[in-house]
């Protein structure tokens, strides 16, 4: 096995994804075939190798630290599922004492 | 002749000649969708009377776009129920530049979710049918956008390419698709996927359409620090010189078992037409290609994890309504608001950067990912371009590939080193096979030698006439 099931349970919370046990255990089966597959890496001796995370050649970029407009707040919570005033509306996050 | 039949440079002489109307253009390209995308599920986001309205006040081609692009006020989902009902409040800096040239925006493409798959099979609006068999995929991601330009329903379309996602719809579909140069084309207001192999390009009819496309939406852009500062050549212009004298590499790991027959004889023949056209083409190899795929499903996927985090139920789209707690409803929002594939993907790209297996996949990939640029380095001191098949097989059936995401990850086995790399590949015509399904030839070329593979391309093209052929629907 190149992943186990509670492995699959605990990323997926990382990921802040709710699975099913239908879900886990599909994904298990099929991300386990998956993990077979790319373990064909291991076979390569990649001693001394540059990862590259980028293709291009990449520098700081650097603009003018100068005031721009905007986008106004009501443009930017136009999509919002829940509002109220100029702020995005969740559930409560702080437990009362 | 029907306008919507016609390409963009078709169009420029009887517009011109006061023969026709851009309201003509835009009332035929209306007429086709309402007849056809019925039956292929092409078109994601289509309102006809804004789309006349935009017409009447502009002097341009119409154009479709992707679904992934951000247009502003208008529906922009990535064909994914988490983002349903999603107006973006700005467009990207490609429909800036498209609405700059006078553009008329048409509508948005049907798509893999999230640009995951290579069927437009996983979109929440179901699956887009391939024009030249119902019972087929058109490929995907950008699948949508393929089957539109192939039936006629579109004169062209924008996609986006991450692993082939415009060069293999458009060879399933037998258009021509480009995916430039990595930092060729801004990537700001594309809903980002993978963004260190992420590219916006076109698909369209012919190769000269997609030189025209290419110039109108190439160029450095403040928004993108991964934009580059390159002059944007004359594309168009430049793409009609001969070709006589370049060396072109055909890789032989490109012709492995596994490869369809006529495929492969059909790829060869364009070969052999390439060099009665004067260039030189020779047996070479990039030793790595048979790594590329599994590189690639590690350092997509990661890239994905973190880029569709923003995904939450927060600022914009779905928000499950059974939640209890804040955590409780990011969850819930996205185990309900992505499909199986996404959450496959995020999941995946999360186990590769986690703590214990980072070094052993994700960082390991990356130096395999040197290996592959290094093979392509080489080969370019030595080879003006690389031509391969675009796809190992044409079109499958809808669902064949579905069950197994493993199988369909391998129907992107050619196209995928070209992200890997960050060089700009091309998909054109070069055949059919008994059934009347297309076939398409890659062309890859050097980092932002565009004009190479288009100018062997545009050769090619005029050479042959399979681009002539339309699918019968």
């Amino acid at each position: 096995m190149a992943i186990k099931r509670d492995t699959v349970k605990y990323v997926a919370e990382l990921a802040r994804i709710a699975l099913s046990e239908k879900e886990l255990e599909q994904f298990t089966g099929q991300l386990d075939r998956i993990l077979e597959y790319v373990n064909k890496l291991k076979a390569l001796d990649v001693a001394g190798l540059e990862p590259t995370s980028h293709v291009l050649e990449m520098k700081n970029v650097y603009r003018e630290d100068e005031v721009r407009p905007s986008l106004p707040a009501e443009e930017v919570l136009k999509n919002a599922p829940d509002k109220q005033g100029n702020l995005f509306r969740v559930k409560k996050i702080i437990e009362a004492l | 002749m029907k306008l919507n039949t016609l390409t963009a440079h078709e169009l420029i002489a009887p517009l011109d000649k006061g023969d026709i109307s851009y309201i003509d253009i835009c009332n035929s390209i209306i007429e086709a969708v309402e007849q056809k995308d019925k039956k292929l599920n092409a078109i994601a986001h289509f309102d006809k009377a804004a789309a006349l309205e935009r017409a009447k006040s502009s002097k341009g081609i119409p154009i479709f776009i992707k679904d992934n692009i951000c247009v502003k006020d208008e529906l922009t989902t990535c064909s994914s129920k988490i983002l349903e009902g999603f107006r973006p409040p700005y467009n990207a800096t490609v429909i800036e530049k498209l609405l700059a040239e006078g553009a008329v925006l048409m509508g948005k493409t049907n798509m893999d979710e999230f640009a995951f798959g290579s069927s437009t099979e996983t979109s929440c609006y179901g699956v887009t049918r391939n024009p030249w068999d119902l019972e087929r995929i058109p490929g995907g991601s950008s699948g949508g956008s393929a089957a539109c330009v192939a039936a006629d329903e579109a004169i062209f379309a924008l996609g986006s390419d991450t692993g082939g996602s415009i060069r293999q719809p458009a060879s399933l579909c037998g258009v021509v698709g480009l995916k430039p140069t990595y930092g060729r084309v801004s990537r700001y207001g594309l809903i980002a996927f993978a963004s260190s192999l992420d590219q916006i390009g076109p698909v369209t009819k012919d190769v000269e359409d997609a030189a025209i496309l290419l110039k109108a939406i190439s160029g450095h852009d403040q928004m993108d620090s991964t934009s580059v500062d390159e002059a944007v050549p004359d594309y168009p212009a430049l793409i009609k010189k001969d070709i006589k004298g370049l060396k072109i590499g055909v890789p032989k790991e490109y012709f492995i078992k596994g490869t369809d027959k006529e495929v492969k004889q059909a790829v060869l023949d364009a070969i052999k037409k390439l060099e009665e056209l004067g260039a030189r083409c020779e047996e070479m190899s990039l030793p790595h290609t048979e790594y590329a795929v599994a590189v690639y499903y590690l350092v997509a996927t990661a890239e994905a994890s973190s880029n569709l985090a923003r995904f939450d139920g927060v600022q914009y789209g779905f928000r499950s309504s059974q939640a209890k707690s804040v955590i409780d409803m990011y969850k819930k929002t996205r185990q309900d608001g992505f499909g199986d594939e996404a959450k496959r993907r995020i999941i995946l790209g999360t186990f590769a950067l986690s703590s214990g297996y980072y070094d052993a996949y994700y960082l390991r990939a990356l130096k395999v990912r040197t290996l592959i640029k290094q093979d392509f380095d080489k080969a370019f001191r030595k080879y003006d371009a690389i031509v391969t098949p675009t796809s190992p097989t044409p079109a499958f059936k809808i669902g064949e590939k579905s069950k197994d995401p493993l199988t369909m990850y391998l129907s992107d086995i050619f196209t995928i080193s070209a992200n890997l790399a960050g060089i700009p590949g091309v998909s054109i015509p070069c055949g059919f096979t008994k059934k009347k399904l297309p076939i398409g030839l890659q062309i890859l070329g050097k980092a932002f030698d565009e004009e190479t593979i288009l100018r062997i391309a545009y050769n090619y093209e005029q050479a042959t006439a399979w681009h002539k052929t339309k699918p019968l629907i």
